[in-house]
């Protein structure tokens, strides 16, 4: 092959700033192709999908709402795939947080229950959570099985046990019989901080997410030991750090992260339990780890760009007429320059002339 | 000079005249839509599609429609709708029932911009709902499902255990025993109002365990071109699919929105819109079967005298007594019939039907 | 018997897209590469076959544009996650997305339109015998082929050179590199290999299964070929019992609900995916910690050093 990758003597650190701007300037040139194979007008279309949103309150709320789940899910994955732990099932751990928590919404509703309701609710919330991502953990360690497969497999049994739920034993008495729970009491729901619009608490729990990790990540022995045997699995077991307790702790901190997001999202925007509570925030939030590059900060970042993307795609689709898909093409895209564009910092791309090397080395 | 000056005035007087009359006639009514499916999926959200389309027909050059499709019942929904009414849009109909909460949230915000929610039961000041009477459909369907069933077994293909999913299980075997007091069912819950593969698996697991009529509460036409393939019969759901089963298909209970959605525009052009609640049925043509066919005269004959008897009121197929499957009489609300909130509440099989409603 | 006979059939028809795109990620994956993107060139596939038979008239040429559509699709993965050393697994999850938004734009314009199914073959005598006539002689060619390739995978795998090297870049991409083989080039081929597989595996949805196109029709079946391929142990012979049994327990529980039997709907559909957990555990566990039977450099990345 005439383009080979040569590994560079030492990372670009031009390159690393660069890196992300480079991947999005390259992405809205290919997402300006696509608008012009589309037959619309490229400029108008980049101006209403990235610029518009930013223009007023309302959708600049909508855009803090949109990314409250995708922070702080994105964030429980950075632990684990910084140490090379690939957990896919952030959405059945977010669903499993919201039925955790449900359960006392469900339990305390129509009853004079007092102000503690809603911070246990969120406490039950992040346990569900951890507990469920718990499983493919404890898969992991004590029987070695793939934790990619088990914790995706469990995200279908996941919605189909909220699916049960919402249907049978937990269906609001007075609902005329449709899937949901009863609308949760005032004491149950997230408040949120402006008069008029969505943006509610949680924006504000994920802040403080966003800072912890920061501070976990960066900082403690714990944050070192995930970093260490992410960039050098041996050293860190000669060191004597115990690979299986990490994978435990890293899966039970994202389990809890996406079952906080889950409770806290039925609890505030949802305001009940229904058989549809996530369009895919589990996955989604894959994305958003990787563009912010398992770094708190460009999480955070991360995880506002990519709201913006579809809350400018929801607008893209009332003013010029696109259609949804087209944003989710615009991330795959996007994710895919992002990733090229860091290997470029360790790498860097040569032309040479083509060499034919024997099937059978010569030495 | 003051003959000038005033006809100057006039001037400027009959061109502002001119004007704005002609910007406020040319200022159309904005009607947003949205479908929790694709228009494509060529039966819930398809039909109401294609009723917005006649409704832009009748009313051609006063109104202007928008519609987002797939929009999930989640979270988003609120956005979506927000969105069409933050826009200009000021009638807006909603056209799925998880998307009521959604709908009322959004509503409280803007008391000038009017809403439809259809099939929901909560309503306000600005807040409308309506529904198809779509068990009339069932009452004639189960009827000749009996008269043509070799095998005396219906298969029944379902989504999820709401009450108006389980009133048109119950009206089909009400109809379908009308004829054949020994017409079983078999019921199928595929857990989606959309799946494709899942609906033709399913038909094919019902016709391999003896159904010969096919019926559906879902949304593609999966199953019936699962019939035409293995020469049985079937019945469309929300639109025509008789180009799917040429063969196969008996009739089809569609809803037929454009009559319903054209009435309220023009309530709204002429400034009176009000809250109400509507459920239309054969009568008021909010239910149209599709032309009967694949079937002998009789039949056919039978099919259409029970449409005119309920049509005119004569027949309810919901008329009383009901015996449910426990073999208690069902409270007769309605005098002779069942009221519409029984219906619209309905949790119980009646007689007859050999399953249990999943999560009771 | 005859209800023996009908539900084969439907699990043959349930059990061939899983086989197909299963067949060739496992090629990939023995090769040493992870490509989670098989959702996603499934998808691609299906929108592509389906409006190539749509606008052609031709089953054939529908397929083959299904087969075309996902070789392409995974060259975008192999030019990232092979020449460009990008993370895998990330590749393969931005390839599933970026599969699923393109065939919704791509298939947008043909949903809703019919087409003439593939035939299945009728041989005079054969495909009309008794219990076995249909299944063994009636089925559509995408059914001959899923057997046909698994038995040329086995095949190649295990009694040709080719096949060798490439399990050996799979097992160990540094020696492999060090006697000289072209790992990259090996494992872009399997990877473009895997591609076309999932691209007919796609393309049988709905020129076979169902006769028209809807978006998002695979319904994660890349996600359950993705498991299949680990259940098997990563060999040919396994993964024909492994994908039939899956299309087994997805048919067997609308079976049971028709049957009345009463088990809550939801945990019968759960069925296949927590059977999967549940295998996947089992056989890991016999496996040991120590050893894996998985190829022991999958999912590396791999730079030659010059």
């Amino acid at each position: 092959m005439p383009l080979v990758l040569e590994r560079r003597p030492e990372r670009s650190a031009t390159i690393a700033i660069a890196s992300p701007l480079i991947a999005i300037a390259l992405t809205l040139v290919t997402m300006a192709v696509l608008f012009a194979i589309l037959g619309k007008n490229p400029v108008e279309a980049l101006d209403v999908y990235f610029l518009e949103p930013l223009t007023d309150p309302y959708s600049l709320g909508e855009i803090a709402v949109k990314a409250t789940p995708l922070v702080m899910i994105a964030i429980g994955l950075s632990f684990c795939y910084i140490a090379n732990i690939w957990n896919i099932g952030a959405e059945g751990q977010f669903i499993a947080g919201a039925v955790a928590g449900s359960w006392l919404a469900v339990r305390t509703n129509g009853t004079d229950a007092g102000h503690w309701v809603l911070p246990a609710m969120l406490v039950l919330g992040a346990i569900g959570g951890a507990l469920y991502a718990l499983i493919p953990a404890i898969c992991k360690v004590r029987f070695g099985a793939s934790e990619i497969l088990t914790s995706l497999m469990l995200v279908y049994v996941a919605n189909f046990g909220m699916d049960y739920l919402v249907r049978g034993p937990w269906r609001d008495p007075h609902g005329m019989n449709f899937p949901t729970t009863a609308e949760f009491d005032p004491v149950a729901t997230v408040p949120t901080l402006i008069e008029g619009g969505r943006l509610h608490a949680g924006a504000i729990i994920a802040l403080i997410v966003v800072m912890a990790a920061a501070v976990l990540l960066g900082r403690t022995i714990m944050g070192f030991e995930i970093r260490l045997v992410g960039a050098a699995p041996r050293a860190a077991r000669f060191s004597g750090f115990n690979a299986d307790k990490l994978t435990l702790f890293t899966f039970a901190v994202s389990g809890a992260l996406a079952g906080l997001a889950g409770i806290i999202e039925v609890a505030g925007p949802v305001g009940h339990l229904q058989p549809d509570i996530s369009p895919g925030y589990g996955f989604t939030a894959i994305i958003v780890a990787f563009l912010g590059r398992l770094n708190p900060v460009g999480i955070l970042i991360a995880g506002l760009f990519l709201a913006l993307t579809f809350i400018g795609g929801e607008n893209a689709e009332i003013a010029i007429k696109v259609p949804l898909d087209l944003t989710k093409v615009f991330q795959g895209i996007l994710l895919f320059y992002v990733l090229a564009c860091d290997s470029m910092i360790v790498y860097r791309v040569r032309l040479i002339p083509t060499l034919r090397k024997p099937a059978h080395g010569n030495v | 000079m003051k003959k000038w000056n005033i006809v100057a005035v006039a001037a400027v007087l009959a061109l502002a005249t001119a004007t704005f009359g002609a910007s406020y006639a040319a200022e159309k009514l904005k009607i947003g839509f949205i479908y929790t499916g694709p228009i494509g999926d060529l039966g819930w959200s398809y039909q109401h599609d294609v009723g917005r389309k006649a409704m832009e027909k009748a009313l051609a050059g006063k109104v202007e429609t928008t519609y987002l499709e797939n929009v999930p019942e989640g979270p988003d929904a609120e956005r979506s709708i927000e969105q069409l009414a933050r826009t200009g849009h000021k009638l807006i109909f909603t056209t799925s029932f998880g998307f009521m909460e959604p709908t009322l949230k959004v509503a409280a915000k803007y008391p000038n911009v009017f809403f439809e929610h259809a099939t929901g039961f909560k309503r306000a000041k600005n807040v409308s709902t309506y529904a198809a009477r779509f068990y009339e459909g069932r009452y004639i369907q189960g009827q000749i499902a009996a008269k043509m069933s070799k095998s005396g077994i219906i298969g029944y293909i379902v989504s999820f255990p709401i009450p108006e999913v389980i009133s048109n299980i119950n009206a089909t075997m009400l109809g379908a025993q009308s004829v054949n007091p020994n017409i079983k069912v078999k019921i199928i819950w595929v857990n989606s109002w959309f799946d494709p593969g899942k609906e033709a698996d399913a038909a094919k697991a019902l016709i391999d365990q003896g159904a010969d009529i096919l019926t559906q509460h879902t949304d593609s036409p999966a199953a019936t071109q699962v019939a035409e393939q293995r020469g049985v019969h079937s019945f469309g759901e929300s639109s025509d699919m008789i180009k799917f089963g040429p063969k196969a298909q008996l009739t089809a209970d569609t809803d037929y929105w454009g009559d319903y959605y054209t009435k309220r525009a023009q309530a709204v052009l002429d400034g009176k819109w009000a809250s109400e609640d509507t459920w239309g049925g054969i009568d008021s043509g909010m239910v149209v079967m599709s032309p009967y066919t694949n079937m002998p005269d009789d039949v056919k004959k039978m099919a259409m005298d029970t449409q005119a008897a309920i049509k005119s009121g004569a027949l309810h197929p919901f008329k009383c007594p009901i015996t449910d499957q426990d073999g208690k009489t069902v409270e007769c609300k309605g005098g002779d019939h069942l009221d519409p909130g029984q219906i619209l509440s309905m949790n119980f099989y009646v007689k007859g039907i050999d399953d249990k409603i999943p999560g009771k | 018997m005859e209800m023996f006979e009908a539900i084969m059939l439907s699990v043959i028809a349930a059990s061939t897209p899983l086989l197909l795109a299963a067949a060739g990620e496992l090629v990939v994956e023995r090769s040493g590469v992870l490509n989670l993107g098989i959702e996603g060139m499934m998808i691609m596939g299906a929108a592509c076959a389906f409006a190539g038979t749509y606008l052609s008239g031709s089953v054939v040429i529908g397929a083959l544009c299904g087969v075309a559509a996902g070789i392409a699709m995974s060259a975008i993965f192999a030019i990232f996650a092979l020449s460009l050393a990008v993370n895998q697994v990330a590749s393969g999850l931005a390839l599933t997305i970026l599969g699923t938004g393109l065939s919704g734009l791509i298939g947008a314009g043909f949903v809703g339109q019919r087409i003439v199914p593939a035939a299945q073959l009728h041989l005079p005598v054969l495909t009309d015998l008794p219990l076995v006539g249909r299944i063994l002689f009636g089925q559509d060619a995408f059914v001959y082929l899923s057997v046909a390739l698994v038995i040329g995978i086995w095949l190649f795998l295990y009694r040709t050179r080719a096949g060798l090297v490439l399990r050996a870049v799979g097992d160990n991409h540094t020696s492999a590199h060090a006697l000289g083989y072209p790992v990259l080039k090996i494992r872009m081929l399997a990877v473009l290999f895997g591609g076309a597989c999932a691209g007919l595996a796609g393309a049988f949805l709905p020129l076979a299964y169902t006769p028209f196109f809807i978006p998002g029709m695979t319904a994660g079946r890349g996600w359950i070929a993705l498991a299949l391929v680990v259940f098997a142990s990563w060999r040919p012979g396994r993964l024909v019992g492994g994908a039939y049994l899956f299309g087994a327990v997805s048919i067997l529980q609308l079976h049971a609900q028709a049957l009345g039997l009463g088990i809550p709907s939801q945990l019968m559909s759960s069925l296949p995916y927590l059977a999967t957990v549940i295998v996947l555990v089992l056989i890991s566990r016999t496996r040991g910690m120590a050893g894996s039977a998985a190829p022991a450099s999958l999912g590396m990345v791999f730079v030659p050093d010059r």
